[in-house]
């Protein structure tokens, strides 16, 4: 019944691949982390750096977690960003947002306010209109998770 | 829930100087329900907003895919700059294509 002889699978074979150190659904949340970037970004290698985040050291309230991010980007029609991708990386799915950004926007900013179950990292990949892809990660500690409460 | 979705409440200036560059905050009230959240012994149903579409006469400027990490209440703040007097429509849609949408016009002195 239930989950459970797949969890005992997934240990086993988690530990004859030498990944015992992951408990199960740390094991999970990697995978289900990589599937969502894969299907924004594909296989692109992202470069660090060229995105600034703006997010609490510490949420109080993870039901509402102020994030902002700035790319560097001149927003011309030559030169601009195609999208920002957000994902949380210990939320019990992965997905936050997606933006898609156009050269009438001046700045490639946005802000919002996210959702977090417990301490995590965010991770924000920013797709430039010449295909290539910069990352940014950010390191937040959540008082009360915001997801299943 | 059933109806329609609730007026989406927008901070815009009414004028500004043609290449300036100007702010938008936009909130909508809305629960953002994942369907993985239990109420007691009962699971409450997915109900999420998953898309706001900024358009600047007539032609998509911004465009969002809301998910479950999206805060209750979708709050956004962005920027813009016009060179003319312009019509800013704002549209979010929900999972089931209800849609609330709102506009307003910003002139350029």
């Amino acid at each position: 019944m239930g989950p459970t002889p797949s969890l005992t699978r997934r240990g086993a074979l988690g530990a004859a691949l030498g990944l015992a150190v992951l408990p199960w659904s740390a094991l999970a949340q990697e995978e289900a982390l990589a599937a969502a970037i894969r299907e924004q970004v594909g296989d692109a290698v992202p470069e660090e750096g060229g995105i600034a985040l703006r997010v609490p050291a510490v949420a109080e309230n993870g039901g509402q977690v102020p994030l902002g991010i700035v790319v560097e980007s001149p927003q011309t029609q030559a030169q601009h960003v195609a999208a920002i991708h957000v994902f949380a990386t210990r939320n019990p799915t992965p997905g936050v947002a997606s933006f898609r950004l156009t050269p009438l926007l001046p700045r490639a900013e946005v802000q919002t306010r996210i959702r977090l179950a417990e301490d995590q990292r965010v991770v924000v990949l920013a797709q430039m209109s010449d295909g290539s892809v910069r990352r940014a990660v950010a390191e937040i500690r959540v008082a009360t998770g915001g997801c299943l409460s | 829930m059933s109806g329609s979705l609730s007026t989406p409440r927008i901070r815009i200036p009414r004028q500004v100087r043609a290449g300036e560059v100007f702010e938008i905050r936009t909130l909508i009230e809305h629960p953002m329900e994942t369907g993985l959240r239990q109420d007691g012994s009962r699971t409450v149903p997915r109900d999420l907003l998953n898309r706001l579409v900024v358009r600047v006469n007539g032609e998509v400027a911004l465009q969002a895919e809301l998910r479950n990490g999206t805060s209750p209440n979708p709050f956004h703040v962005f920027f813009l700059r016009l060179e003319r007097n312009s019509e800013i429509e704002f549209a979010w849609t929900d999972e089931r294509g209800r849609v609330a949408r709102t506009t307003a016009r910003v002139t350029v002195a």
